[in-house]
């Protein structure tokens, strides 16, 4: 779980809380099988870390509303990245895991926060070495602005408006203990989580 | 998880100054660079415009080819310097031919050289980070560490295990990048081998000596044969190949002295029939193919952990 900085609570501005959260996953959840005119073909793919038990609550929600068992895969992103020369230390690169072909199928791609659409983009990259989709689509969590380059997501659970120095904090369930979201001030006093875990891009 | 911690190093010259989270880091992130090449497309962009050298003063053919694959998988360019091609025949220093090399700005330097300690010479002259892919009867690091991801991998982990290595004791830089791995991720280990080319000092190492393989393999969890360099054999450290074979082959029947489930490793290349026999070497406890595409997965991971700690240094 990460660490929650002391003294600092009133600064922070909850977004979604454990209930909202739930409520926004199964509404993301159901768009993605109306646009999709069902569960045919589709397939989750989360990115590491925080897509991934946001691909698993998607499935989780789709169970429960078709009954419809969704393949899901795991992607690390860090072979791809675009900053790679000029990072201080290479990131500790993770598996892997996808359960198939990509070949036909329809991808949705599971990121917590999208911010930069750096982290899309090395994405993209990397699913095309793995097949060729019949299509791709992105959703995610919280849509939190300040792109840097032309990513847009298809399935957004909320919008919100952040300053580039603010750090969004996503915690599921299954990986954190509880649900919820929350926009943390960078004032230095703040420790924030672990550098990168929850920010998305 | 031990691959966070973290990797600083800009050369890996051997595994004795390694620590065990150093070694943790580099079989975790070996592990998950094995998928890259299980994928239709067996290539990521990670290493696009890094230069790696391949130096090669001793003749090799699969440890070559495992780092110049893994190199490519990485999306490295790389460029092989062999003994024959090299000014060093033509009478250059190795320092010399080392110089010139930097001038080229390439990234890493992979090594192999009959001398032990010419890696560590390179690495203090040269800001390329060097990969010691074996000197001398020194330390032949990617190989150990392609030896432990492939026991972890069977076994789980490292801890706790017996392991016995036997063969050519004396001439194996295997062998000690081996025991240097293996205790310090407490493992248990034997050598064993002719008298004849057991060095002294092995135990100072941290390695129980045997003299018969049974003893050797005796409870033994994993058993590592080493390949008899017959083209040693003009210094009769052994009366003839069929004595060495009846002596320390690993056979079917001698392998009931080993664990149930031991497995066997070998660091190729195999002489069939000399240290081992084929019915072991292809029986269903070998995973000495196995060793081979790990190899890869490990170079893969050192190459890419050496170029971001260098990029962390400068």
């Amino acid at each position: 779980m990460p660490p929650v900085a002391e003294g600092t609570v009133a600064d922070r501005r909850t977004i979604l809380d454990a209930e909202q959260m739930q409520r926004v996953v199964r509404r993301m959840a159901g768009e993605i099988v109306d646009r999709n005119g069902g569960v045919e073909d589709l397939m989750f793919i989360g990115i590491r870390t925080r897509g991934v038990p946001l691909a698993e609550s998607l499935a989780r929600e789709i169970r429960e509303m078709e009954g419809a068992d969704i393949p899901r895969g795991v992607l690390d992103i860090n072979l791809y990245r675009d900053d790679l020369s000029t990072v201080a230390r290479y990131p500790v690169v993770k598996e892997t895991r996808l359960p198939g072909t990509l070949d036909d199928r329809i991808v949705v791609l599971c990121d917590d926060v999208l911010f930069t659409g750096r982290t899309i983009r090395a994405a993209l990259d990397a699913l095309v070495d793995y097949g060729r989709p019949r299509s791709v689509r992105l959703a995610v969590l919280i849509d939190r602005g300040l792109r840097e380059l032309p990513i847009q997501p298809d399935i957004v659970g909320r919008t919100v408006e952040t300053a580039r120095d603010e750090l969004v904090e996503v915690r599921f369930a299954q990986t954190d203990g509880e649900d919820g979201v929350e926009v943390i001030p960078h004032d230095g006093s703040a420790a924030g989580p672990a550098a990168g875990a929850a920010e998305g891009d | 998880m031990t691959a966070d911690a973290q990797w600083s190093r800009k050369d890996l010259l051997g595994i004795a100054d390694l620590s065990a989270g150093e070694i943790g880091a580099i079989l975790d992130t070996a592990e998950s660079f094995r998928e890259v090449s299980a994928r239709p497309i067996k290539k990521v962009p990670t290493l696009r415009g890094k230069t790696v050298v391949n130096l090669f003063f001793e003749p090799s053919t699969r440890t070559r080819s495992s780092f110049e694959i893994a190199q490519k998988r990485l999306s490295a360019d790389n460029i092989n310097f062999s003994i024959s091609d090299s000014a060093l025949s033509k009478g250059e220093s190795l320092v010399d031919t080392a110089l010139n090399l930097q001038a080229m700005q390439p990234d890493l330097i992979v090594i192999r050289h009959a001398h032990a300690g010419a890696p560590q010479m390179l690495a203090r002259r040269l800001q390329a980070g060097v990969i010691n892919a074996g000197d001398g009867a020194h330390e032949h690091p990617t190989q150990a560490l392609l030896d432990a991801l492939t026991i972890r991998q069977h076994k789980g982990t490292l801890a706790g295990l017996k392991v016995a290595i036997v063969g050519d004791i004396e001439h194996s830089r295997v062998v000690r990048s081996n025991i240097h791995l293996l205790t310090r991720m407490g493992s248990e280990v034997t050598v064993a081998g002719p008298r004849t080319m057991m060095p002294v000092g092995m135990d100072k190492l941290g390695a129980r000596v045997a003299y018969d393989l049974e003893e050797a393999i005796a409870g033994a969890d994993v058993i590592m044969m080493l390949r008899i360099q017959l083209e040693r054999q003009t210094r009769m450290l052994f009366p003839s190949i069929r004595e060495y074979f009846l002596l320390f082959g690993l056979t079917l029947a001698r392998l009931a002295a080993a664990r149930e489930d031991a497995i066997i490793l070998h660091p190729g290349p195999m002489n069939r029939g000399v240290e081992i026999a084929s019915e072991v070497a292809d029986g269903e406890r070998s995973v000495i193919l196995e060793q081979v595409a790990n190899g890869v997965a490990v170079r893969m991971a050192v190459m890419y952990l050496l170029s971001g700690a260098q990029r962390g240094a400068a």
